[in-house]
Formats: C-alpha cells, sequence, structure tokens
C-alpha cells in the first residue's frame, strides 16, 4: 500500500469518532439526495407515462389552409376571411411514413383516420370522435391491448373497439351491433370487440377504433389518412424531431411538449426545485466534511510535522487529507445509498393506489447509486483541499518546538 | 581536513516583522562525519533555532547551511524535504511517535516516506532496529502502550530508519528519569560507534556533554566555547 494510503487510512480508523460522524453526515445528505432523486424521477416518470400512455409523442398531420388572395389590380383586400379547416389526407402519406419510419429516434409510427361521428344504438347517440386505425402498427404508438377490460383489440372488417363510458351510456358490450354515423350523412353497423379503459373519461367516451378502410369510407377519405402518430425512444427529443420531420416532409409535425405545455413547465421546475435542494445538500456536506478535516489537522499538527521532519514531502501529506476527504465521501455513499433506497422503498410502499401500484412510485437503479457515489466522492476531495494546503502549510520547526 | 558533513557558515536568524528578535548572530560551526557532539547551552540561548536549521527544518535568515559541501539555500522545500529523509534523522525531547502506529510502523514510516511504498527489505530493517534497541517483542505495541523509555528509543531507531549520516537529537534524554536518560544516551553512543553515523545532541545535562567526543556551548545566539569530551 502506498504510505500515504497508509497513513491516511491509519488517521481515519484512529480517529473513531470524528470519523464515524463525518461518515453518518455524509451518509445523512447522500440518501436524501438519493431519496429526493428516486422520488423525484419516479414521480416524474409516472406523471410522462400517464399523460403519453394515451398521447402519440408527435402527430403529424396535412398543413392548414390559407387563403391567397388574388392580387388582380390595385385593390388590396381588407380583411382576409380564414377558412374552415376542413378534414383532408396527407398527401403522399405512405412516403411520408417511410420517412419517418426511418428517421433515427423514431420507434414507430403508424397512419389514423380521425373525425367526428355519432354512435347511434336506439335512441341513444353520442358524438364520438372515430380513430381508423391499422391495429398493429398503432398498438406499437399507444398500446390498448393491456388497458382492454372486455374482448380483444381487433379491428378487422366491420369490428369497433370502444370506451367503458360509451359501452355504459349506450348499454352495450363485447358482441353488440353500434351504429356510427358521420356528419356527411355516411353511416355503418358494427360489432364491438373489445372495450378499453384508458384511465381517462373522456377518452373511454369518445374514442372508437375501427378499421382504416372503415374509417376512410364514413369519412369520405379513400385512400388517405388524416394524421401519422409517431412514436419516439427518448421522449425529451420528440420537440427536435418533429422539427426534423416538418423539415423533411413539409406537413405538421406537433410534439406531446408542444401539446402540453403546462406539464413540461410543471416537470421543469420540480426538476429545478429537487436540483436546488440536492445542491445545498452537497454542499453542506461539502462543509461539513471540510469543517471536520480542518480539526482534525489541527488536532494531527504535531504528527504532521514530525512526517515532514522525517521527510514526508508538502505533496505527500496534500495526498494525505485528499485521500481521506475522498474516503470519507465514498464510504459514506455508500452508507448513504442504502439509507437513501431504504427510505425511497418505504416511502413507496405506504400509499398504494387502487390498482395496487404506488402513489409515489420511486426510481432507483445503478446509474442513480453511481452518480451519488461519484458526486459524493469529488465532493469529499474538493472539501478536503483547505484542510490539506493548511496541512501543507504547517512549519515543522514551530510544531515540534510548541506543539 | 576532510570535507565536513554538515557547515554553517555566518548564520544569523530573526524572528517577527515588527519588533525583531534576534535569535542567532553569526554562527559558523562544522560537524564531522561520524562525529559525536553535544550542543549546550541556557535555556533561550537559541540552541533549538540553531538545531531547526541544522536540520534543513528552517531557513537561516543570513549566511549558508552546506551539507556534504552542498549549499542548502538555493533549493525549494520539496528538495530540502528530499534531502531531510536522505541524510538526517531527527529525536525529540517528547519522543514523538506517531500514536496511529506501532512501534514496528514507526521505524516503518521514514522508508516509506522516502520510498513512497513499501519495498523488500524495509520491514526486516524495521525489525532489525528494533532488535538493536532491545524491543523486538514490542514491535506491534501501539506507541501509546509503550513506556516513555522505551518510546525515546523506538525514535532512536526510526532517526536511524534510513541510514543517516547525521542525527539531531533535542535533549533526548530531558524527559527521561536518569537511568532510562543514561541507557538511551548509550543507545545513542553505540550506534554512533557501530554505523558511524554522526550525532550532535543537545542537552543541558553537563553529564551527558562530557560524555560527548565535542561540546559546543551557545550562550546568546554565539558560541561561546568549544571543547573536546571526556570519553571517546
Amino acid at each position: 500500500m502506498p504510505f500515504t494510503w497508509l497513513v491516511a487510512l491509519r488517521f481515519l480508523r484512529e480517529g473513531r469518532f470524528q470519523t464515524l460522524l463525518i461518515l453518518s453526515g455524509v451518509g445523512v445528505g447522500v440518501g436524501v439526495i438519493v431519496f429526493l432523486s428516486a422520488l423525484i424521477s419516479g414521480l416524474q416518470t409516472s406523471l410522462v407515462d400517464r399523460t403519453l400512455g394515451t398521447q402519440p409523442h408527435i402527430v403529424m398531420r396535412a398543413p392548414d389552409d390559407v387563403v391567397r388572395p388574388a392580387r388582380q389590380g390595385p385593390a388590396v383586400a381588407a380583411r382576409l376571411e380564414p377558412p374552415a379547416q376542413r378534414l383532408r389526407s396527407i398527401l403522399a402519406w405512405q412516403q411520408a411514413l417511410s420517412t419517418v419510419r426511418a428517421l433515427p429516434g423514431v420507434t414507430a409510427a403508424a397512419p389514423i383516420v380521425g373525425g367526428a361521428a355519432f354512435a347511434v344504438r336506439g335512441l341513444a347517440n353520442r358524438s364520438v370522435a372515430l380513430r381508423g386505425v391499422d391495429g398493429p402498427s398503432y398498438a406499437r404508438i399507444i398500446d390498448i391491448e393491456p388497458r382492454l377490460v372486455a374482448g380483444a383489440f381487433d379491428v378487422s372488417g366491420t369490428r369497433a373497439v370502444i370506451g367503458t363510458e360509451l359501452a355504459k351510456d349506450l348499454g352495450i358490450g363485447v358482441g353488440d351491433k353500434l351504429r356510427i354515423e358521420t356528419p356527411i350523412g355516411r353511416s355503418d353497423v358494427f360489432l364491438v370487440s373489445g372495450v378499453f379503459d384508458v384511465g381517462n373519461k373522456d377518452l373511454n367516451l369518445r374514442w372508437v377504433f375501427v378499421s382504416l378502410r372503415s374509417a376512410q369510407t364514413l369519412l369520405d377519405l379513400v385512400g388517405g389518412v388524416s394524421t401519422i402518430e409517431v412514436k419516439v425512444a427518448r421522449i425529451f427529443d420528440a420537440e427536435a424531431i418533429a422539427g426534423e420531420i416538418s423539415g423533411r416532409t413539409g406537413l405538421v409535425a406537433e410534439s406531446w411538449m408542444r401539446l402540453n405545455t403546462q406539464l413540461l413547465v410543471g416537470l421543469r421546475s420540480q426538476s429545478a426545485s429537487s436540483w436546488m435542494i440536492q445542491l445545498f445538500v452537497v454542499v453542506a456536506v461539502a462543509l461539513g466534511i471540510a469543517s471536520v478535516l480542518v480539526v482534525s489537522v489541527v488536532q494531527k499538527s504535531r504528527e504532521i510535522g514530525i512526517l515532514k521532519a522525517m521527510g514526508t514531502s508538502t505533496r505527500q501529506v496534500v495526498r494525505i487529507f485528499l485521500i481521506q476527504g475522498a474516503l470519507v465521501g465514498l464510504v459514506g455513499s455508500v452508507a448513504g445509498v442504502a439509507f437513501g433506497s431504504g427510505l425511497a422503498l418505504f416511502f413507496a410502499s405506504l400509499a398504494k393506489n387502487p390498482d395496487g401500484s404506488a402513489t409515489f412510485p420511486v426510481e432507483l437503479g445503478p446509474g442513480l447509486f453511481l452518480a451519488a457515489a461519484a458526486v459524493a466522492t469529488v465532493t469529499g476531495l474538493l472539501s478536503a483541499v483547505a484542510p490539506a494546503r493548511r496541512a501543507a502549510r504547517l512549519d515543522p520547526a514551530e510544531v515540534i518546538r510548541y506543539g | 581536513m576532510a570535507e565536513p558533513l554538515l557547515l554553517l557558515e555566518g548564520v544569523t536568524k530573526s524572528f517577527g516583522d515588527g519588533v525583531v528578535t534576534h535569535v542567532l548572530h553569526g554562527i559558523d560551526l562544522a560537524v564531522g562525519r561520524g562525529e559525536f557532539a553535544a550542543l549546550i547551552g541556557p535555556s533561550g540561548s537559541g540552541k533549538s533555532t540553531l538545531l531547526h536549521i541544522l536540520g534543513l527544518l528552517d531557513r537561516p535568515t543570513a549566511g549558508r547551511v552546506l551539507l556534504e559541501g552542498r549549499d542548502t539555500g538555493p533549493l525549494d522545500d520539496d528538495a530540502r524535504t528530499a534531502l531531510r529523509g536522505r541524510a538526517l534523522g531527527f529525536v525529540f525531547q517528547f519522543h514523538h511517535l506517531l500514536p496511529e502506529f506501532t512501534a514496528l510502523e514507526n521505524v516503518l514510516l521514514p522508508m516509506l516516506a522516502r520510498a513512497g511504498r513499501e519495498r523488500p527489505g524495509m520491514r526486516a530493517r524495521a525489525r532489525a532496529l528494533l532488535d538493536a534497541i532491545g524491543l523486538s517483542e514490542r514491535a506491534s505495541f501501539r506507541a501509546t502502550d509503550l513506556s516513555g523509555g522505551q518510546q525515546q528509543r523506538v525514535a532512536i531507531a526510526r532517526a536511524l530508519a534510513n541510514e543517516p549520516l547525521l542525527v539531531l537529537a533535542d535533549e533526548p534524554t530531558g524527559n527521561l528519569d536518569t537511568e532510562t536518560g543514561a541507557n538511551a544516551f548509550e543507545m545513542l553512543r553505540r550506534f554512533n560507534r557501530e554505523l558511524g553515523t554522526a550525532f550532535l545532541v543537545v542537552t543541558h545535562d553537563m553529564r551527558i556533554a562530557d560524555r560527548c567526543d565535542r561540546v559546543v556551548e551557545l550562550v546568546d545566539g554565539r558560541i561561546r566555547a568549544e571543547r573536546r569530551g571526556g570519553v571517546g
């Protein structure tokens, strides 16, 4: 073992109470960081999951109609009436779809034919959002399958999948028939093959899934699609990828981030406040380590003087104290990771949602542990700089004479 | 005359910025190889200050300190530390062993500091030194579990660890009873004879001084007298 490590370890081992105290300090600090990180990232992941469980990451649609006033003579239009946006197909959507699917970061893309319709049964009718989808490709955007409460997600032929609210309102279930009418006067009868619950009452009432072909016919969009929905690998890249999609295809592409600005602001300020708390915890831990080491330098000034007199270089003295700081940080962080993880898991076990999942989900992982250990070690190392310099400045002649 | 091991030329030392205290006034002193010298003087005469300058722990205000003919003035602190670790050993009045380490480790430390880590043979050498001071069976005792005399003997062994040319001893027997002190002193003399290590012993005990080869008397920061001691 190198000389500096030997002395550092022995100083720590022999300063039992101080070492224990400082390790507990680092442990509590790291524990708070681990707990807070696990809780905040767990909450955010669950919040984003819930939000994105029923939303694609990016929605692509045809550009809006714009008025192009014909310029004839000196007349200038005093007022431009914005046109009503009719339901239109994306031009050359197959090509756009394959372009998007080939983009890096995109994991899936699915064509959708969406529009307004009425679900009618007997005298009852409800306004619904008709969604014509291609079963397998849509499942990769929003996976309805695990959210089914009855039947299967089967939209082939004239089968439809509806939400629990609509099923309740119309008094139907799997195997029953349902008539869908569109404002342009077309209608068709569908067989209910599945009932879903996506955890959102409005969507459970309004979403009616049918096949692409059926929706195209009902909405008079034969051969076309109204939107392409996209899923990306890293959700916070969605905005950037949406920009890329716009540029490549000339279509309007909106990311979930654009459509959920409030949520995003909330997440960001939550993260920011969590960072602030963690920063101050790190500062407090650093001050704790530094003050204990400064006391240790004062206590051991005679020993340091002797070490110097017997040929220990200034650099070696500095290293002895830096090693102590880093070791305290590293060992304390191991205790802190255990403490913080225990606290987080205990907290998560306190409150449960009706479905059995934790109300406060926590996210613990090797990444977090390694980061906490690295932060604590570096903090220990940096906190030891001032005490180490102080030790290095000790004049051996002086401490031997008066020490 | 052969080149002296350590040579002081016109060394002065002052302390303080506002009120300046002059401790040493133009000291010229030579310590030869293998010599056993005593430095005596009343307290406040500047013995310890002179010892620290001799031991490269402190720098003179003016004058030169030459070790083996080489001026140590231009050396930076790291070079002086390295030189100190190689050529000089220290024995202090209050033993100053490191309480965190065992007797054996205390003897080992100067070797470790110099090499940076343990090398083959170091432990054997430390054991041999403990053997020579008659404490081999106390090798694994903590420094704090040894008696005052034993601690001082370990400190002597530690001073000899790197085979120094000169050992500077500041009142090595001052904190011990007469018999233990005499034993420790005998040990120094024995190492001087057997290893050829030069010793400079600061003392105010005339009985000790009389048994050195040479006695240097310091009064008010000046060398007042030098004489040959009794015992060879």
